[in-house]
């Protein structure tokens, strides 16, 4: 990982966001929420709890689930990250996505892009889990809308799309 | 108040090398952070005092599990992801693997540390109460080399311990052999991602002959969240070796359960809760161990 000469003050940092490169110049600890939110314009990260409790601002780095929010900037360094701005080709939603609107798996819309991206780094992990697996991979993720059975139908669905019997 | 990162320094100088000359450069002034599933929650709470981080994150030198014959040496900065994925952790540590499973969330679990959780110190971490079980050493290292020593004694208060501030801990080492023991492993928290937990336990034991004349050759039960510490129940162990489970017996170690835990009253739970449940999964698990000894 590189880092300015300087310690104290902003840094210029590189990484590549749903595979753009992108380089910002912020301070370090800035939270990797805020800087793909307010440097980067990518408002589709959302900040729940701010602490690691509610997985809104969940992310995918280098392909690995994280919460934006306990990320330093300067962590992110060199690494690919996945937004919910990156599932869609085009107007075509991702599987995940047609399947939470088709089942009911997004209200109000605060946690959908965590619980997305939970999913979808659940179904690289494993095509067809189980409904336990379902659940075990989103209980980092709290909606206080629909009660999680739409949601965990969704991602049952999404996964049936992708792997038809 | 959320914190100012104008306030903050984080420099990640890329090896371990760079770290550990940086903290014997001056001693106390820089705080290493790994995964930051506990420090940056910290952090936003405007609650962290150190302003001079350093990022140990990824450090080469700190990942990877090997396994040698006699022992597993698990890198201090494995995260909870690569333990429960770990084929040989999970067989052969399964107390280890499944307080790797319940903490946090997947998120959590893909960067929170094995190294962290010891340094963090939190009497609540549920990974501490395996390594006591396992009776796991730690390899601590400085610009003046390494050195090993037992886990047991390493946390000798609330959130204190037994490193100096220029050392990191480099690995963690748990012996081998274990396959013929019962392992038990119990959380109680209100629900098992992301709380904390109440109560929880670990411990492993086996006995010697079979039947109802099977008595305890070996023993070792280790609690988290019932002191300001991890805590093994050394009194209780000693007090129930070599001897047959019956009711009796397990009356008698609730007794010494009680006597040796000093659980407090907080916002997840009460003393008296903790004691109660802490007692009955000690008897839970000298039930289970009992039955080992049928099934044989």
């Amino acid at each position: 990982m590189s880092h300015s000469s300087e310690h104290r003050g902003k840094c210029e940092l590189s990484f590549t966001v749903n595979g753009k490169a992108e380089t910002i110049r912020v301070f370090p600890m800035e939270r990797l929420l805020d800087v793909l939110r307010n440097n980067l314009g990518r408002t589709g990260t959302k900040e729940g709890c701010g602490e690691g409790e509610c997985g809104s601002c969940s992310v995918l780095m280098d392909g690995k689930l994280v919460n934006s929010c306990l990320v330093p900037a300067l962590q992110a360094v060199g690494s690919s990250l996945t937004t919910i701005e990156g599932l869609a080709e085009g107007p075509q939603l991702s599987a995940l996505q047609a399947a939470f609107l088709e089942c009911g798996g997004a209200q109000c819309g605060i946690c959908t892009p965590g619980m997305i991206l939970s999913a979808s780094h659940l179904l690289h992990k494993k095509a067809e889990p189980t409904l336990d697996e379902i659940r075990e991979a989103l209980a980092g993720n709290l909606c206080r809308c629909t009660g999680y059975m739409q949601i965990f139908e969704a991602v049952a669905e999404a996964s049936r799309r992708k792997n038809p019997a | 108040m959320r914190s100012d990162p104008a306030d903050y320094e984080l420099i990640a100088p890329g090896t371990l090398q760079a770290v550990v000359a940086l903290l014997a450069e001056e001693p106390g002034k820089w705080l290493p952070i790994a995964g930051g599933t506990d420090l940056m929650v910290q952090y936003a709470a405007g609650k962290l005092p150190a302003k001079k981080l350093v990022s140990i994150w990824n450090l080469p030198e700190l990942r990877g599990i090997e396994v040698l014959p006699e022992e597993v040496t698990i890198g201090a900065g494995c995260t909870y992801t690569e333990l429960r994925e770990h084929d040989v952790i999970a067989h052969e540590f399964p107390l280890l693997a499944s307080a790797a499973r319940w903490t946090g969330g997947i998120a959590n679990q893909n960067r929170g540390t094995l190294g962290g959780n010891i340094v963090n110190a939190s009497p609540a971490a549920d990974s501490l109460p395996a390594l006591l079980a396992y009776e796991a050493e730690l390899i601590l290292t400085s610009v003046r080399g390494d050195r090993r020593v037992p886990y047991v004694g390493f946390h000798t208060g609330y959130k204190k311990m037994k490193l100096a501030p220029h050392e990191l801990i480099r690995a963690i080492c748990l012996r081998r052999g274990f396959s013929g023991y019962l392992h038990y492993s119990r959380k109680v928290g209100a629900r098992n991602a992301q709380a904390i937990s109440k109560v929880c336990v670990a411990a492993l034991g086996r006995l010697r002959g079979t039947g109802e004349g099977g008595v305890i050759e070996e023993i070792r039960i280790a609690l988290g969240s019932v002191a300001p510490v991890p805590l093994r129940l050394t009194e209780v162990e000693r007090m129930v070796s070599g001897k047959t489970v019956d009711p009796e017996l397990v009356r008698e170690a609730k007794k010494a359960v009680a006597a040796a835990i000093r659980p407090i009253d907080d916002i997840r739970s009460t003393a008296r809760y903790r004691a109660a449940v802490t007692a009955n999964l000690v008897a839970e698990f000298l039930e289970q161990l009992r039955a080992t000894g049928k099934a044989a």
